[in-house]
């Protein structure tokens, strides 16, 4: 698995990735499935976040080319890598949507893959907590609505029980709702997963590659298709193109000649607290939601912290992951108030992420089968948990519309580095640390990452850009001291990844 | 593995118990450094001030931190390297991770000594964008002492007291042109040389009531945003990197996660006595973990009086039965330690500490944040140096400080509070302190 690793990566090579599903001859070594002097690739994914690698992952199961296309240096560097990390339910989607189907579907479909692949989940359960008697009301038609979504596990709660469940609760709380399989997962690892799964599987993964424009091409007696050009001055041929472009997908939309929906980002900042304080909070606290927002919830995280957040602010600029002011201080009141021990806790971090919010209470995912394109866009926050679902429909429906799906022997998910808390990580591991000292060399102290643990995110199929790519893999200089012990250590371990001319770290 | 006694923490505090301990005859003395060499914060503070207080000779913080993690081993401790204390196994039980593998420990007596660090920016809670650039004086250090980075472009620094004058002597020598120092009090706080060598050797001003109210910058660090707190007018100050400086907090996490130990809610460190002992028997707390910060001579002076109480209580508790402990607890010499025996055989004996006859708590109040030690079990026994360390979070050039317990006033001390700067009070009014009586103010008036 190690080596010299190209920005355009090749899988460890697979049949997948030589025959395509189209019968054409293998790539040969001067042009690999869509790229110049190649044959175009069967399936063009544009968009490298949990949505775009979930559905490169899928589509790796068939015979067929696929290219996935990513702006940043690294796979889920968007809307994935900053949100609450939740792997919901959908009990609070709305009834009937292509969203409330996708997220209960998802949630199955990704609780599976999670323990397969080794991506941190623990099933804390959620409150939903009512603070006033409006709340209180609302809390049976929520309960309705999440039978309507096919959730009937959820059940009303007296406050001696939420009382007993959160001991460390603020005063106030009147009654609440328990929705037992709210579960927190690890936001990084899965796309992670997703795209290490793909790219062994032969899916060529194109980084540092924004699109820039798509123009119609046709690919002789193949048929329709598209030719895609980025910055990085390739221009990648498809047949099919798949736009998964999260912030970006109602540009990429416009050159592909779509419309009918606007990206208006939507920022969420959040604050995790130190692990510290951690036994404060059992599940997950959520609010009673408003028509505008899910608003600000309470969360373990999977690596012993506590999140705060989010709040909702529509912002004009898809890359404004600025923190403000207002929103921090505001979140450490509503916090104060939830849980007044979070008050006397430090602040790890403070994060801001967008999401991919359209004028559309559903997610706008269209397949037009005469042009084979098909747009995945308005995802909004639930896209970590309805993902593969997301992937499986989309692949149906280009399935449905023409695209051929022969399948095939693949190796299935990869296992994933163990970075949850609830897991045995390497320190804790003596038969690990036997086999290899590495394992037993803690360099970030806050985190406990080993040596080894830094040394394989490196060499991994899907390696780091840079340290924040590497943080997200080992979870090194994430913690309380964020890198007062261990920066420069782990900066000298990392001092291989090479930054890109004209990009720094 | 069973032995007398665990330092966690190889620092100066740590290193220097570790050799008193040996000194007065400890039998196996462990001192568990989680870095890769022992030594502490002084290992990266390559400027010189180090050793005055301790060696009565200064020198600099690379050189101090070897002299002390050599002499630890001269004196026949065991300095462990790259070995971590993941947790707890038991009241004075540890598990330890190192390259070697996983062990639990055994001790008689632990010693805390876990330092302490800066609040990053993210605990600071300062909103903004999140480039790289933004560092602590700590990852600062580390980065150019250890490991040879410069540091080119302007640099801004965030805070006026003396580990913020230790960052610009840092930053210079990288190459940073540093282009200001920013501290919400309404002076800086170091000392008059420091301010003056900073003023005449590199031209830096010193920005006072003003805070950083948003770092800017997506991918680099573009600047950070100033804000004067008596007017709230703000300006943009372009910088390359920014430091922030001091806002210490212990790293107790261990600590913390002890069953029992009680945590001092202004230092954040644990609530020890004058012999340094925690609510936890035979666990004690020496160095920045109680103190947050002091200079690494106090630091290994405290270390050294934490010994001495260690060495009282592995002989009190020791198995051959040492009667006669002086209720002082003054420094005596332990006993050669006749063969291994577990600890749980000593739980028992936790009461039998030196001058356990009262539990009277040291309170202070605003503009005081904290004081070390917390707390009194005897009269007699002073603390460290023969003073209290306090810290102030105001600027008062002529306060008082007074003592008193149930209205009675004990002392009265001129002092002058300046915030991040070392405070003291001597300990002449200890023996004063009614056993009976509630606890014991200390005010600054």
């Amino acid at each position: 698995m190690t080596g010299p690793h190209s920005h355009d990566q090749h899988g460890a090579g697979s049949a997948g990735a030589s025959r395509s599903g189209t019968g054409r001859p293998a790539a040969g070594p001067h042009g690999a499935p869509g790229t110049p002097g190649g044959p175009p690739a069967d399936v063009l994914i544009i968009g490298a976040g949990v949505v775009g690698t979930a559905i490169a992952r899928t589509l790796a199961q068939y015979r067929l080319s696929c290219v996935l296309v990513e702006a940043a240096a690294d796979v889920g560097t968007g809307t994935t890598k900053a949100n609450t990390a939740i792997l919901h339910t959908g009990f609070d989607a709305e009834p009937g949507t292509l969203e409330s189907r996708l997220v209960r579907r998802g949630a199955q479909l990704l609780g599976g893959y999670a323990a397969q692949a080794g991506i941190p989940v623990e099933r804390t359960g959620a409150l939903l907590v009512a603070w006033t008697p409006e709340q209180q009301a609302a809390l049976d038609p929520i309960a309705d609505k999440a039978r309507r979504n096919g959730y009937a596990a959820i059940r009303p709660v007296s406050r001696a029980e939420l009382q007993r469940r959160e001991p460390h609760l603020g005063p106030g709380a009147l009654a609440a709702l328990q929705i037992p399989d709210e579960s927190i997962i690890c936001p990084w690892t899965t796309p992670l997963a997703f795209a290490t799964e793909a790219v062994r599987a032969g899916v060529r993964l194109v980084l540092r590659s924004r699109v820039t424009g798509i123009t119609a091409s046709t690919n002789g007696a193949s048929g329709a298709g598209h030719a895609v050009q980025t910055d990085s001055g390739q221009v990648l041929r498809c047949r099919w193109l798949v736009n998964a472009a999260g912030l970006s997908s109602d540009r990429v939309d416009a050159m592909a000649g779509g419309g009918g929906f606007t990206i208006t980002p939507r920022r969420g900042e959040l604050i995790v607290y130190d692990k510290l304080a951690r036994p404060l909070l059992n599940s997950i606290l959520l609010p009673v939601p408003t028509a505008r927002t899910k608003g600000v919830l309470l969360a373990p995280t999977v690596y012993g912290n506590v999140l705060l957040g989010p709040t909702a602010q529509d912002v004009p600029d898809p890359a404004d992951t600025a923190t403000t002011e207002a929103g921090l201080s505001g979140l450490q009141a509503q916090g104060a108030r939830l849980l007044p021990g979070l008050a006397r806790e430090e602040v790890t971090a403070c994060y801001a992420g967008l999401r991919a919010a359209t004028e559309h209470r559903d997610y706008q995912i269209r397949i037009d089968g005469a042009r084979r394109y098909a747009c995945v866009a308005g995802i909004r926050s639930t896209g970590l948990t309805a993902s593969l679902a997301i992937a499986e429909y989309v692949v149906a429906e280009l399935a449905g519309a023409g695209l051929p799906l022969r399948e095939r022997e693949t190796a299935g998910p990869p296992r994933m580095p163990p970075i949850g808390e609830a897991g045995t990580r390497p320190y804790q591991d003596p038969a690990k640390i036997a086999a290899d000292a590495a394992y037993g060399q803690i360099v970030c102290h806050c985190e406990r990452v080993t040596r080894g643990e830094i040394r394989d995110a490196l060499a991994a199929d899907v390696p780091p850009a840079d340290l924040g790519g590497l943080r997200r893999r080992t979870r090194a200089m994430n913690g309380r001291c964020q890198g007062f012990y261990c920066a420069a250590a782990v900066s000298a371990l990392a001092a291989r990844l090479v930054p890109e001319p004209g990009r720094p770290r | 593995m069973t032995i007398d006694v665990l330092i966690v923490g190889g620092g100066p505090a740590g290193l220097a118990a570790a050799i008193e301990l040996r000194r007065l005859g400890a039998g196996r003395v462990l001192v568990a450094e989680r870095e890769q060499q022992a030594g502490g914060v002084p290992r990266h503070c390559a400027h010189t001030g180090y050793g005055l207080r301790d060696r009565h000779r200064v020198g600099t913080g690379p050189a101090y931190a070897r002299h002390y993690a050599r002499a630890a081993v001269q004196a026949g401790a065991e300095v462990r390297a790259s070995t971590t204390v993941t947790g707890w196994a038991g009241p004075r039980s540890v598990l330890l991770t190192s390259p070697a593998g996983i062990e639990t420990v055994h001790a008689r007596a632990v010693l805390l000594a876990t330092g302490c660090r800066e609040r990053p920016r993210a605990a600071r809670l300062i909103p903004g964008g999140r480039p790289p650039g933004v560092l602590t004086t700590g990852e600062l250090q580390q980065r150019v002492y250890l490991a040879g980075e410069r540091l080119p472009g302007r640099a801004l620094i965030v805070g006026a007291e003396h580990v913020s004058f230790s960052a610009l002597v840092t930053l210079a020598h990288a190459g940073a042109d540093v282009v200001g120092l920013v501290t919400e009090q309404p002076r800086q706080q170091s000392y008059a040389a420091f301010r003056a060598a900073a003023a005449v050797r590199w031209r830096v001003p010193v920005w006072t009531h003003a805070v950083v109210s948003r770092v800017d910058g997506r991918d680099q660090l573009t600047g950070v945003e100033l804000r004067d707190v008596r007017t709230g007018a703000t300006r943009f100050v372009p910088c390359e990197t920014v430091v922030f400086t001091g806002g210490w907090i212990p790293d107790h996490e261990l600590a913390r996660s002890a069953a029992g130990l009680e945590i001092d809610t202004g230092s954040r460190g644990p609530v020890v006595d004058t012999t340094l002992a925690t609510s936890v028997p035979g666990v004690f707390a020496a160095g920045n973990l109680v103190h947050p910060a002091e200079t690494a001579d106090v630091a290994a002076l405290t270390g050294r009086h934490a010994a001495r109480h260690i060495a009282a209580w592995l002989a009190a508790t020791s198995p051959a039965g040492a009667a006669g402990q002086s209720a002082a607890g003054q420094a005596s010499i332990a006993p050669a330690r006749p063969g291994a025996a577990g600890p749980a055989g000593q739980a028992g004996a936790g009461q039998a500490g030196p001058g356990d006859r009262m539990a009277i708590a040291v309170t202070v109040a605003a503009p005081l944040s904290w004081i070390s030690p917390g707390l009194l079990r005897d009269r007699a026994t002073l603390p460290p140096r023969g003073k209290f360390v306090l810290r102030s979070t105001e600027y008062r050039p002529r306060a008082t400080l007074e003592v008193s317990q149930d209205g009675r006033v004990l002392a009265r001390h001129r002092a002058r509070l300046m915030p991040g700067r070392s405070l003291t009070l001597p300990a002449g009014w200890l023996s004063q302190v009614s056993p009976s009586g509630g606890p014991v103010r200390v005010l600054a008036l």
